[in-house]
C-alpha cells in the first residue's frame, strides 16, 4: 500500500479535489493554421499540443490497402518536466508513447474510409504533471475533428488510482503527478465512451484482482466525463469557427 | 460544484527545484456548526454545539474554541482530557502537526475520530473563503499564523449571518504567540493563551495539572546551569564537517552521572560525563556530540551513584566525586570522551513512576521519580500531590530549560496505589510499551455474536473430521486451545513398515479475523498475547481467544489441519493442508495426558491416540537431535496464585513431562511443513522465523567456566555443539548439565521473523532447531504471525480467497519489524511481571536456598537459584576479594569462588527504595569470617530483638558522630555486620 496518505481524513485529495473529480480541462481547438487540424488542451498543469496532417498519400512502404495507416510522433518539450532534461526525438518512452497512441486512435477513425493513405498525427507535450497520455489522447481526438477526419466516436483517456480510505478502497479520478509519484497504482483507459468499448488499458504496479473492478469503473467514468466537456469544447468552436471564417471567404 | 481556480505553490528543495502544484479552491465545504443555516449540512455533520457552554470564567459567553499549532504541540494532554470541547482544528494546524511530529497528530486524530468530544476539522485551506496566498518574504510560520486569523475572522462572520436571533457562538482563538494574539487583536478576534484560559476553567480539577509549561527560548542565558544547545543548522554544518558526531545517547544505569553514546565510526561507545558532558540529553534522545582530544579520555566510573532524594532547588553538584575517581584511571581501558552540544532529536515517551512530595506543605511543585533508573527525575507542578503522593504517575516530559536542573514536566494521569497489583501490572505494560487499551468499539464490531454457531453451509466447504478423535493437551488453566492432535493407524504398508495418520488441527482464527477489518489492524499492531503472572492481555478479543476459537473439548470448531502419513519410522510420506471441522474429545492437562498413556488399563480411542503419538514423537524428537538440535534450557517457573487476592503463594520451577515434548514436536513438525509450503509458493512475501548462528566471541566466557570444570566444548557447529553438551555430565550434579545448557542458551541470538524476499535462501536456517526453513503457524490465537502464515496457507491451497496485502514486500518487511518488536518487549514485560510477584512473594520472608554461581563479575557473583530459577547478583566487597580477571575467580581468604560452584545464599527483600525492590542475596555457604552471613537456628528466637537494638544503636552513632547521611543500603550492610560481631562474640561468650 502506498506510503503518504493521498486522501485527508476530511476526504480530499492532496490539491484539494474528491476522489471523484477531474482536474480542470480547458481546450481550444484550431491553435495553428499550417496543419490540417490542431488543439490545445490543459488538463491541470498537464498541458498538450497536437496536430494532424491528412489524409494524404502514403509513402510507399507503409502503405496497406485495407485502410489509412496512422503514423503518430508523441515527443516531450525538455522544459515540460521539473528537471529539464533533453529528450532526443524517438526515446523508448516517446516509441512506446507513439504507440499506444496509435492504438487508441486506430479504433476511433473510420480507417476503411481511406485506402491507401496515410494520417500523421504529432503531440507535443508541453508540460507534464501527471497523464500525459491521458490529455495527449485527448487532444489527438480534437485536432482529428478539426481536421475534420471522420471518427466513430470520441476517442477519450483517464487515469484512476485507489487510495485507502481506513481499510475501504477509494479510487482517485485523474491522477495527478503527485500521486503518481506516491508509488500506488495507476490504470490507464482508453475508451470510446459512446460505445462503451475499450482502445486500451495500461496499469503500472499490481492491483489486486478485488479491487480491479471500482479502479476501472471509475476509470470510464472519468472518460465519459471528458467527452462531455470535448464534445461542449467542439461544438463551441464551430458555432464560432464557422461564423469567423463566413466573414473571411465571403 | 466546484470552483477552478488554479494557484500555484511552489517548493525548493535540496539541488532546487520549482515544483508547481494544482490547488484547488472549493465553496462546498463545511463549517460543521449546529449554528449556522448557511452551509448544507447532513444531520450527521454538524459536530459543534448550537450553543456551547462556556466552562472558563474569562469568557461568559458561548464559544467555540480555535487553536494554532503550537498549542497542539505542546499541550495535547489537556486536548485530551473530555473538558475541552467544540473546539475547530484548522487543516493548516492539521498538517504543521503532522509534519512536525506524528505522535501527537496521531493523537490528534483520535480526538477528532472522537464524536463525543465535538472536535471538527475545518479544510480552511481549499476553502474559497479563507485560503490565503504567502505574501512575497513572509515566512512560512507567518503566514500560517495568518490563514489562522483569517479563518478565524470567517468562522466569526460565517456564524453572524442569518444567526438565530444575535445568540451565535463567538470564536476564541488559543494560542500562546504573543505576537499573533495582537495582530489577531487588530483584526477583533477574541483571543487568549492557554495558561490564562486553563487557569480559568471552573468544574474541572487535575486540568491544571496537565499543562505543558512554557518553554524556555534556549539563547536565553539568565540562571543557565547548562551551555546552550547548537541550533540544528549548526550541527549540521559540524556533522559536516567531521567536528561534531551523530549518535544515539544511553544514560548509564547505575551512575546518573553519566552515560554512553553509540556514534558511527567508533568502535568503542562514546563516554559522556557529568552534568555538562551529558547537557539535558534523556536516555533514546539522538544527540550531536563533540569528541575531546585523546588525551582528556577517561574510563568509565565503576561507582554507583544515585540521585539524591532531596530536591536541591537549581544547583549542579556531584560532579567532583564522579571527575577525581575517573581521572586517576588506567590508560588500557578509557574510552573516547566527549559531551554534548546538541540535540537532534528527542525520543521523550510518558513515564511511569512515584511523586516525591515537597518538603513545604502546600507547595506546587514536586519532583517526579521515574521507575526506569535511566531517566532523570522530573520536575511537576501540581496541587493534588497529597493524592497523588501514594500513587504510580504517568508524567509527560515537556522542556529542559538551561536554568533548570531538572526536565519540567507534566502530570499526565494516575494509574492507581503504590503495590497495587493492578498498578504494577499497569506500569509494566506501559514502560513496556504493551498495547492493553480495551478493545475499541469499532473492533469489537467486527465479531460475531455470541451464539455463533457453524453453519452447514460452511461445513460443506470444510473437510469433516468431526468423527475422528481428536484431543488437545495444553498446561493447566488454558483457556486459549489453539492446537489438537489426533492420530490412528491406515491400512497397508510401506517398505514393511506400518502407517499412521496424525493431525495437528489448528484454530482456524483466519476465518473470524478478516484482513484489513478493524480487528485485524488491532490484531496487527498488538502482535502477540502477553502473559503477565495472573493476567494476560489477549491480542483478539476474549470471545475469540477463549470461546470461539478456543478447541474446546466436546465442542465442533473451526480448524486448519495439516494431515500427514507418518510411517513407524516417522519418516513423513505425504502431507497435506486443508481447513476443516472437528470436535475435540477432550481438553487435557499435560499431567492428564501422560496418566492416560502411562495407565495400561485405559484402552480407549483418546489413550491409544495418545500413545501413538507419543511414540512417534519421541522417534522425532531423536531424528531431530541427530541432526543437531540444541537442547536448551531456561529457568522457568510458575507461581500458585492465591486464588481470592491473587498474591502469589508459592513458586514452583516448571515440570518437563514426556507429553510436553510430544505436542512440541508434532508443533515443531507442523511449522516446519507450512514453511516448506509458503516459502515454494510466496518466495517473495512468506513470513518466516530464523534463528542466526551466534558469533563464536559470544561463546568465550562460557568456554573459559567449562573448561574450569573440565570440559572441552566443542562450538563450532550445532551438531557438534550439541554433541558436546550431551557428553557434558558430571554424575555427581546431576543439575550440571542442565546449569549448562542454561548457559549455553545465554550465548545465542533472538530468533526473529523475516519476509522470505529480504534474504537469501541459506539465511532462512533456524540454528536452535537445525533446520533449514521454520515458521510459525500454531498458535494463531496468540501470535499474529500466525495468523499471517494461515493466510499465506489459505490462498496456497485454496482454502480462502486472497487478499492485496499477501503479496505486499513492503507491507511484510514492515510487518515482520513490528512483529519482532512486540514480540521482544512482550518478552520483556513477562519478565519484569515475575521479578514484581517474586518481590511480591519474598515480602515478609528470608529463605535459604542453595543456589549455583553463573557468573563471575567484577564485583558480584551472578547466582541462580534452582528451586525458583531466581537469579540475582551477589556483591562482593573488593577490599575482601581480589578478582582474577584471566581465569574469571574471586578469591578471599584463600576460598576459590568459580562459575558452576554451589553454594548457600540468604535470600531476602530490601524494599528500602520503593520503586526499585530488590532482592538480596547473602553469602552463607563457603563460609567467608567476616562476610559470609551465618545461620542461627538456634537463637532464632532472639534474632529479632537482637536487630532492633542494633538498628537503634547504629542509628543513635551515626547522630552523635554527625557523619553525614549515608545511603540507606550501606545501613544494611552496617547492621549485618554488626551483627555477626555480636553474635560471635555471643558464642564466644557460650563457649
Amino acid at each position: 500500500m502506498p506510503g503518504p496518505d493521498l486522501l485527508s481524513s476530511q476526504g480530499l485529495r492532496l490539491d484539494g479535489r474528491r476522489p471523484n473529480e477531474l482536474r480542470r480541462i480547458r481546450c481550444k481547438l484550431g491553435v495553428f493554421t499550417q496543419p490540417d487540424g490542431s488543439a490545445y488542451l490543459e488538463q491541470g498543469n498537464t498541458k498538450v499540443l497536437a496536430a494532424v496532417y491528412g489524409p494524404h498519400q502514403a509513402a510507399k512502404s507503409k502503405m496497406s490497402t485495407e485502410g489509412v495507416v496512422v503514423n503518430c510522433q508523441y515527443s516531450m518539450a525538455t522544459f515540460s518536466t521539473g528537471e529539464r532534461k533533453n529528450r532526443p526525438r524517438g526515446d523508448r518512452k516517446s516509441q512506446e508513447m507513439s504507440l499506444h497512441l496509435r492504438q487508441a486512435l486506430s479504433s476511433a477513425i473510420k480507417t476503411e474510409l481511406y485506402p491507401r493513405s496515410q494520417i500523421d498525427i504529432y503531440i507535443e507535450v508541453l508540460q507534464a504533471d501527471g497523464a500525459a497520455f491521458c490529455a495527449s489522447v485527448n487532444a489527438a481526438t480534437l485536432a482529428l475533428i478539426d481536421a475534420g477526419v471522420p471518427l466513430r466516436a470520441y476517442a477519450c483517456a483517464c487515469t484512476s488510482s485507489v487510495a485507502w480510505r481506513g481499510s475501504q478502497p477509494e479510487p482517485l479520478l485523474d491522477v495527478g503527478h503527485v500521486e503518481e509519484a506516491a508509488g500506488g497504482v495507476c490504470l490507464t483507459v482508453a475508451a470510446l465512451p459512446s460505445t462503451g468499448s475499450i482502445a486500451l488499458l495500461e496499469m503500472s504496479h499490481r492491483l489486486h484482482m478485488d479491487y480491479f473492478e471500482v479502479v476501472i469503473s471509475r476509470a470510464m467514468q472519468g472518460c465519459r466525463d471528458i467527452e462531455v466537456i470535448l464534445d461542449k469544447a467542439v461544438r463551441e468552436h464551430l458555432a464560432e469557427g464557422w461564423t469567423k471564417q463566413d466573414i473571411v471567404t465571403i | 460544484m466546484w470552483t477552478t481556480k488554479t494557484f500555484l505553490t511552489k517548493t525548493k528543495r535540496g539541488n532546487i527545484l520549482k515544483i508547481v502544484r494544482e490547488h484547488y479552491l472549493r465553496d462546498d465545504l463545511l463549517c460543521g456548526s449546529a449554528a449556522c443555516n448557511v452551509c448544507p449540512h447532513k444531520d450527521d455533520e454538524c459536530i459543534l454545539d448550537v450553543q456551547p457552554e462556556s466552562i472558563c470564567a474569562l469568557f461568559d459567553y458561548n464559544h467555540y474554541l480555535l487553536i494554532d499549532t503550537n498549542v497542539v504541540l505542546h499541550q495535547i494532554d489537556i486536548l485530551e482530557d473530555d473538558a475541552l470541547k467544540n473546539v475547530i482544528i484548522l487543516q493548516t494546524v492539521l498538517e504543521e502537526v503532522k509534519h512536525q511530529n506524528t505522535a501527537i497528530f496521531q493523537r490528534l486524530l483520535e480526538i477528532i475520530g472522537n464524536k463525543r468530544r465535538k472536535f471538527y476539522s475545518f479544510v480552511n485551506e481549499h476553502h474559497k473563503d479563507t485560503y490565503i496566498e504567502r505574501k512575497p518574504g513572509e515566512k512560512p510560520n507567518d503566514r500560517n499564523d495568518r490563514a489562522i486569523r483569517k479563518a478565524a475572522a470567517w468562522y466569526l462572520e460565517h456564524l453572524s449571518i442569518k444567526g438565530l436571533t444575535g445568540h451565535f457562538p463567538k470564536i476564541v482563538l488559543l494560542t500562546d504567540d504573543e505576537n499573533n494574539r495582537k495582530l489577531a487583536q487588530d483584526d477583533g478576534i477574541v483571543c487568549c493563551s492557554v495558561k490564562d484560559y486553563i487557569e480559568n476553567v471552573n468544574g474541572y480539577p487535575g486540568l491544571l495539572d496537565k499543562l505543558s509549561k512554557n518553554v524556555m527560548p534556549e539563547n536565553c542565558s539568565k540562571d543557565a546551569l547548562y551551555p546552550a544547545h547548537l541550533t540544528p543548522s549548526q550541527i549540521h554544518a559540524g556533522i559536516r564537517n567531521g567536528k561534531l558526531h551523530q549518535g544515539t545517547f544511553y544514560a548509564s544505569r547505575d551512575n546518573f552521572l553519566e552515560g554512553t553514546a553509540t556514534v558511527n565510526g567508533f568502535e568503542k561507545q562514546i563516554l559522556l560525563q557529568g552534568h555538562i558532558g551529558i547537557n539535558r540529553a534523556i536516555d533514546g534522545d539522538i544527540v550531536a556530540i563533540e569528541i575531546f582530544p585523546e588525551e582528556e579520555w577517561r574510563k568509565p566510573s565503576d561507582i554507583v551513584l544515585e540521585d539524591k532524594a532531596e530536591d536541591p532547588g537549581d544547583l549542579l553538584e556531584e560532579e567532583s566525586i564522579l571527575l577525581n575517581t575517573a581521572k586517576s584511571a588506567a590508560s588500557a581501558d578509557i574510552s573516547p570522551t566527549g559531551k554534548v552540544v546538541g540535540i537532534i532529536r528527542r525520543k521523550w515517551r510518558q513515564y511511569c513512576g512515584i511523586l516525591m512530595q515537597s518538603k513545604f506543605p502546600g507547595a506546587t511543585r514536586h519532583l517526579f521519580a521515574p521507575a526506569e533508573k535511566r531517566i532523570p527525575r522530573v520536575r511537576i507542578e501540581t496541587r493534588q500531590s497529597d493524592l497523588l503522593a501514594a500513587q504510580r504517575i504517568l508524567v509527560a516530559l515537556d522542556s529542559w530549560p538551561r536554568n533548570s536542573r531538572y526536565p519540567l514536566g507534566h502530570f499526565v494521569r494516575a494509574l492507581g496505589p503504590i503495590g497495587d497489583k493492578d498498578a504494577e501490572n499497569e506500569v509494566i505494560l506501559l514502560e513496556h510499551d504493551v498495547p492493553h487499551a480495551r478493545f475499541s468499539e469499532a473492533v469489537l464490531a467486527c465479531l460475531r455474536p455470541d451464539d455463533w454457531t457453524i453453519t452447514e453451509e460452511e461445513i460443506k466447504k470444510r473437510v469433516d473430521l468431526r468423527s475422528i478423535c481428536v484431543c488437545s493437551v495444553d498446561p493447566p488453566g488454558c483457556t486459549d486451545i489453539d492446537d489438537a492432535l489426533h492420530a490412528r493407524p491406515i491400512p497397508g504398508t510401506t517398505n514393511g513398515l506400518k502407517k499412521y495418520e496424525v493431525g495437528v488441527h489448528i484454530a482456524d482464527v483466519t476465518h473470524f479475523v478478516r484482513p484489513n477489518t478493524a480487528l485485524d489492524k488491532e490484531a496487527a499492531s498488538r502482535s502477540t498475547t502477553v502473559y503477565l503472572v495472573g493476567k494476560r492481555i489477549d491480542m483478539v478479543p476474549d470471545l475469540l481467544s477463549s470461546n470461539l476459537c478456543s478447541l474446546r473439548g466436546g465442542e465442533e470448531r473451526l480448524a486448519f489441519s495439516c494431515v500427514w502419513e507418518i510411517d513407524e519410522n516417522a519418516n513423513v510420506l505425504n502431507t497435506k493442508f486443508h481447513k476443516s471441522v472437528i470436535k475435540s474429545r477432550a481438553a487435557m492437562t499435560y499431567e492428564q495426558a501422560q496418566i492416560a498413556i502411562d495407565d495400561s488399563s485405559r484402552q480407549d480411542e483418546v489413550a491409544a491416540s495418545l500413545r501413538t503419538l507419543n511414540a512417534l514423537a519421541k522417534t522425532l524428537k531423536q531424528k531431530r537431535l541427530d541432526n543437531g538440535a540444541l537442547l536448551l534450557a531456561s529457568p522457568e517457573i510458575r507461581f500458585e496464585v492465591d486464588s481470592e487476592t491473587h498474591e502469589p503463594m508459592e513458586v514452583q520451577a516448571k515440570r518437563i513431562l514426556d507429553t510436553n515434548s510430544m505436542v512440541e514436536e508434532f508443533m515443531l513438525l507442523a511449522n516446519v511443513s507450512v514453511a516448506e509450503h509458503i516459502a515454494g509458493e510466496f518466495p517473495q512475501s512468506a513470513l518466516l522465523r530464523r534463528h542466526p548462528a551466534p558469533p563464536p566471541a559470544n561463546f568465550n566466557t562460557f568456554l573459559k567456566a567449562a573448561a574450569q570444570q573440565g570440559f572441552e566444548l566443542d562450538v563450532s557447529t550445532n551438531k557438534a555443539f550439541s554433541k558436546s553438551l550431551n557428553e557434558a555430565v558430571l554424575p555427581s550434579r546431576p543439575f550440571f548439565n542442565t546449569l549448562l545448557r542454561i548457559m549455553a542458551t545465554r550465548c545465542m541470538q533472538q530468533a526473529v521473523y523475516f519476509s522470505s524476499g529480504t534474504l537469501a535462501q541459506e539465511d532462512y536456517y533456524h540454528y536452535g532447531l537445525a533446520c533449514p526453513i521454520y515458521t510459525h503457524f500454531t498458535s494463531p490465537i496468540r501470535r499474529y504471525a500466525d495468523v499471517v502464515v494461515h493466510r499465506l496457507l489459505a490462498s496456497c491451497v485454496g482454502a480462502d480467497a486472497t487478499h492485496a496485502s499477501i503479496l505486499d514486500t513492503k507491507y511484510a518487511v514492515s510487518l515482520c519489524e513490528n512483529l519482532n518488536y512486540r514480540h521482544r518487549q512482550a518478552q520483556y514485560a513477562g519478565r519484569a511481571s515475575v521479578a514484581l510477584n517474586t518481590h511480591i512473594l519474598f515480602k515478609d520472608r528470608v529463605e535459604v536456598e542453595p543456589a549455583v554461581v553463573l557468573a563471575v563479575k567484577r564485583n558480584a557473583l551472578q547466582v541462580l537459584i534452582p528451586k525458583y530459577g531466581l537469579e540475582g547478583p551477589l556483591y562482593l566487597p573488593s577490599d575482601k576479594f581480589i578478582y582474577n580477571e584471566e581465569e574469571h575467580v574471586q578469591i578471599c581468604n584463600g576460598v576459590v569462588l568459580r562459575t558452576f560452584d554451589e553454594i548457600v545464599v540468604r535470600l531476602s527483600l530490601d524494599s528500602t527504595n520503593l520503586q526499585h525492590r530488590k532482592l538480596v542475596f547473602q553469602l552463607v555457604k563457603p563460609v567467608i569470617p567476616g562476610f559470609s552471613y551465618e545461620e542461627m537456628e538456634v537463637e532464632a528466637v532472639d534474632q529479632p530483638e537482637i536487630e532492633i537494638v542494633d538498628i537503634t544503636r547504629t542509628k543513635k552513632r551515626q547522630k552523635k558522630d554527625d557523619v553525614q547521611i549515608v545511603e540507606r543500603p550501606q545501613v544494611v550492610i552496617d547492621i549485618s555486620k554488626k551483627k555477626q560481631e555480636t553474635k560471635s562474640k555471643k558464642k564466644k561468650g557460650k563457649k
